[in-house]
């Protein structure tokens, strides 16, 4: 699949801003060889009914992806990022364009848990085991949630129903992780736990990761890519690969990397976290 | 407290009956019990309670499985809704005697027309109910099985019958009470058995005692079945809210 819209957005972000060749795990998609990745995306438009018009939210957003990869989607809330993943994983077919998804379990963790409230935590991680519920406690210890396999979500923090949803997500070794705003009402010692989780599925298990998010900080130092989307209607403004010195928020080229990142991109400045229900 | 009401109430009757002083009009609470004591020691009355409850159950099962399949279409599809829609209105202004003397033209005085009518009764109102509950099903969860592949058995055992628990006790519950009732007209229009047959053989010699004691009779081991089966299950299928 051709991707020449995220390749060329890509380029052009590297070369106006001079951060050069980096030495990522993975490398873009415009240096790969015709038919790189096992995800492919291109959404050529999206666009929604309104009042009677229709309104265009997306044009020409392309990228592709390998395993083991973690891409992060980068864009300020309401910019088209749900919209992505929602395309991506087939709930939104009102599209033009074209997915192409890895074989495999998929690991979703929408932007509120999803916990049926009518099972225990371990029922909600079962129903998605496939009958294999074995990896479960050693997960749910992870993430520091031990001992809970027999509450209701009604017991849990939004943060816990969080983790419990990151689980359900994690469980069955996925071929690719969509997670949508993961680690949003987390603390950020949970957050940073969380974070590395992902990082290890990615690595250990060659998951493709597809994380949406509003917040930079959250991304730096574990994403291999930033696509961050912007403009009306919400363009793929740039794929940029990432290295870890130059995501290291403590590194003089992370601190740099961001300033830049956030110069170029200001709508990527801090901003309230949007709201979510267990 | 209900004791205390249900105390009441007796007490109040045997008031009536004795202030009334027509025993032919309005027995007394002994003289009811008297006759329930003799019918089921003769065996008619048990026998006669055994076969309605049967056919209770029976257009029970039936209303409750085509009216929560179609509910559910209805409220999962417009496209259904709107072809259900008109067949809903007309069934639920169609007058029972009419459905019950329909049935018994069409396919005869048998027990397959006395269920069919009483389901047909009963088939809208659980309509009504389940396709409330079909059209409150949280898409989010749809959404949540669709990506994760769940089976549909799963989806339906986990998913869906969950949500609609709540409407399908409530259809249950209230189509229990309409059903028996529906049953005994049917009964007395047109079988030569059942609680409904006895009670028009009762009218004829205006026997109010024996009246008295089928209607008492039914309507307790009714209420012994939604208090021992339903109300249970309503509260299991609930649990999770509390």
């Amino acid at each position: 699949m051709r991707m020449p819209g995220a390749a060329n957005a890509g380029a052009r972000y590297l070369a106006a801003h001079g951060i050069g060749e980096t030495s990522s795990p993975a490398a873009p998609a415009a240096a790969q060889p015709a038919g790189y990745g096992v995800l492919g995306v291109r959404i050529d438009g999206k666009s929604y009914a309104d009042a009677g018009r229709r309104r265009e939210v997306l044009r020409d957003v392309a990228f592709a992806a390998a395993a083991g990869e973690i891409l992060a989607l980068l864009a300020p809330s309401g910019a088209g990022k749900t919209t992505i993943l929602r395309i991506v994983l087939g709930l939104d077919r009102d599209f033009r364009g074209e997915i192409r998804l890895p074989q495999g379990r998929l690991g979703v963790m929408f932007q509120e848990p999803r916990l049926l409230p009518w099972l225990t935590v371990e029922g909600n991680l079962r129903l998605v085991t496939g009958g294999d519920p074995s990896e479960i406690p050693g997960l749910l210890s992870q993430v520091g949630l031990e001992g809970t396999e027999n509450l209701h979500p009604k017991a849990l923090s939004l943060g816990m129903a969080r983790r419990v949803a990151l689980v359900r997500a994690l469980l069955g070794r996925p071929a690719m992780l969509v997670l949508d705003e993961p680690f949003v009402s987390l603390d950020p010692r949970s957050a940073t736990e969380l974070v590395s989780l992902v990082a290890r599925a990615a690595r250990r298990g060659g998951t493709l990761v597809l994380l949406a998010t509003h917040d930079v900080d959250q991304v730096l130092g574990y994403a291999d890519r930033l696509l961050v989307l912007g403009g009306k209607p919400a363009r793929l403004a740039a794929d940029c690969p990432t290295s870890p010195a130059l995501c290291s928020p403590n590194e003089a080229a992370g601190r740099n990397f961001k300033q830049k990142l956030l110069s170029r991109f200001p709508f990527l400045s801090a901003e309230p976290a949007p709201e979510a229900a267990p | 407290m209900r004791a205390l009401s249900l105390a009441v109430f007796f007490g109040l009757w045997w008031g009536a009956a004795l202030i009334a002083a027509k025993p032919a009009l309005l027995p007394a609470p002994p003289a009811v019990l008297l006759f329930a004591w003799r019918a089921i020691r003769s065996g008619a009355m048990p026998r006669n309670i055994a076969i309605t409850t049967l056919r209770v159950a029976a257009a029970f099962a039936v209303s409750m499985l085509a009216g929560s399949s179609v509910g559910y279409l209805a409220g999962r599809s417009r496209r259904a809704d709107t072809l259900i829609d008109p067949w809903l209105i007309i069934l639920l202004n169609l007058p029972v005697l009419v459905v019950v003397v329909l049935c018994y033209i069409w396919i005869g005085l048998n027990d397959v027309a006395a269920v069919l009518a009483v389901a047909l009764v009963k088939v809208p109102t659980v309509m009504v109910t389940v396709r409330e509950g079909a059209r409150a099903l949280d898409p989010g969860f749809d959404e949540l099985a669709l990506v994760y592949r769940l089976p549909w058995r799963q989806r339906a055992r986990r998913i869906i019958v969950p949500q609609l628990a709540p409407y399908l006790a409530a259809a249950g519950r209230s189509g229990l009470s309409i059903t028996w009732k529906i049953v005994l007209i049917v009964e007395l229009l047109g079988r030569p058995n059942g609680v409904g047959f006895a009670l028009d053989e009762l009218f004829q010699t205006f026997d109010v005692a024996g009246i008295l004691a089928y209607g008492f009779a039914f309507a307790a081991l009714m209420l012994l079945v939604e208090a021992v089966l339903l109300r249970p299950w309503e509260s299991h299928a609930n649990a999770w809210r509390r």
